[in-house]
């Protein structure tokens, strides 16, 4: 079998040596100690990741280097950057509304750090296996509108106010799209849970084994979900040269890290419910009849899986922002409204037309 | 872990935020000018207020929003019971869905999903 100790097994470990020293509450504030602790480090490291591999795509795709000067090929660029921001001032403009503007990092940040709640990065690997997990992760992701409406709206700048609108109406116009997207496979697995949506495709992933629905519903979800982040081609809400930074113009030092550091957090709990909706979580990837291939497969430990194909996506997002153009805003309005929305909801009753056949494999 | 673990997410994130901001503001150099404080324009002296009147478009948007989400809403508990109830509730949500082309239609005949 596998020769891997699992994250079960090093969860239990971890349980057991407290125990035999701490009395059962100690026990239980240390361990929330240790997961908030992963938590962070978690988000951190993923956007230090993120970072670094966006300007590295995007200098590769135009054809130079990218980072190269701060530490081996500019790995520790991410970190110089951060260290630039702690010094830099977090200005308040004069006649800002003090209170919101000061609140809405802590929002939007968050905000993205609850999304991650629900979430199976391994077998065992998983705070709260929510019945609701999907719907969870919908709910909560949207509230993050709420702190860049109250970031554009605060600033007491016209170009804030202007971004901040124009990413709310485009957040909340392309949720339906996204929400509809993953409704195409929770109907044809049943569940909302993670943990069961991620079973159900131990025989396949999704995008394979739901026919033309469940790819249509991928290609969907992509699109709504880059819309979603207010990245190119549909970053209108921040286009430099009409409206400087959009909604975080008047954000500086570490008050605007904190809004880029939950802009890369939101991209990664996207892909991740992308990775684990649609290419199977964890699963590794089989093809029916090769059984040596599938042996192989079975080694690669499950959380490089879940990594890898988090990656794929953001890679993706990543090189939508070199291809395409950026759209105005009734191009945007008129994609989601006219076309995607109205395909959407015809491609969920061809999704339960062929679950209740019971055409998908 | 349970519903905890969201107590304690919320907690990472504030403390987290809480605690970069706040060594952002230990550690900044602070310097005083009056031109610092005024809202970034692209450097010309601002005019008039900022809270003014915008686009009614959004609003349009977003009451279509409303009904749309809803509808949403109540898609996520009929797929999860799709497979058990069958035929019945796909008809069902035939209807349901055909009523809310119907009110989309009505939106783009009288225009309201064209941006002005």
């Amino acid at each position: 079998m596998i020769l891997m100790i699992g994250f079960k097994d090093i969860t239990l470990w971890i349980h057991q040596m407290l125990s035999g020293y701490l009395n059962p509450g100690w026990v239980v504030a240390s361990e929330a100690l240790l997961v908030g602790l992963a938590m962070i480090l978690l988000v951190v490291i993923m956007a230090v990741a993120m970072i670094y591999m966006e300007r590295k795509v995007a200098g590769f795709m135009q054809l130079r280097l990218g980072p190269m000067r701060v530490g081996l090929w500019g790995s520790m660029q991410a970190f110089a950057d951060v260290l630039k921001l702690l010094l830099k001032e977090c200005l308040t403009p004069n006649g800002a509304d003090k209170l919101l503007f000061s609140l809405a990092p802590f929002v939007v940040l968050t905000v993205s750090f609850l999304a991650l709640a629900p979430f199976s990065f391994a077998p065992g690997l998983q705070l709260w296996d929510l019945n609701i997990g999907v719907l969870y992760i919908s709910a909560v992701s949207s509230i993050g509108v709420i702190g860049i409406l109250m970031a554009g709206w605060s600033s007491n700048n016209k170009y804030s106010l202007l971004g901040g609108m124009r990413s709310g109406a485009q957040i909340v116009s392309y949720e339906l799209s996204a929400g509809l997207s993953i409704i195409a496979i929770v109907i044809m697995c049943g569940s909302l849970s993670i943990h069961d949506i991620i079973l159900s495709q131990s025989d396949g992933w999704w995008i394979f084994k739901g026919h033309l629905p469940a790819m249509f519903a991928f290609v969907v979800f992509v699109i709504a979900s880059t819309a979603e982040l207010n990245r190119a081609p549909f970053d209108l809400a921040e286009a430099e040269q009409e409206l400087t930074a959009g909604f975080h113009t008047e954000y500086s030092g570490m008050q605007f890290a904190m809004f880029f550091l939950a802009e890369y957090t939101n991209m990664f709990i996207v892909s991740m419910v992308g990775t684990t909706v649609f290419l199977g979580g964890w699963m590794p990837f089989h093809i029916v009849g090769f059984e040596a291939f599938n042996h192989l497969m079975d080694y690669v430990p499950s959380f490089i899986w879940f990594f890898g194909k988090t990656f794929f996506i953001l890679f993706l997002i990543m090189w939508f922002r070199w291809t395409f153009p950026r759209m105005r805003i009734d191009q945007l309005l008129k994609l989601e409204w006219k076309y995607l929305l109205p395909l959407s909801i015809i491609n969920i009753v061809i999704a339960a037309f062929i679950t209740i056949m019971g055409w998908h494999f | 872990m349970g519903s905890g673990s969201l107590i304690l997410l919320m907690f990472c994130g504030i403390l987290f935020a809480g605690l970069a901001i706040g060594l952002g503001k230990v550690f900044s150099i602070k310097t005083y000018n009056t031109e610092k404080g005024e809202a970034y324009e692209c450097g010309i002296q601002t005019e008039g207020t900022t809270w003014v009147q915008f686009n009614v478009g959004y609003y349009l948007f977003s009451l279509i929003f409303l009904v749309f989400d809803v509808e949403i809403v109540f898609l996520y508990p009929w797929a999860v019971v799709l497979k058990e109830i069958g035929m019945v509730a796909f008809t069902e949500i035939l209807i349901f869905s055909l009523f809310l082309f119907m009110g989309l239609l009505y939106a783009y005949k009288k225009k309201a999903l064209t941006w002005v």
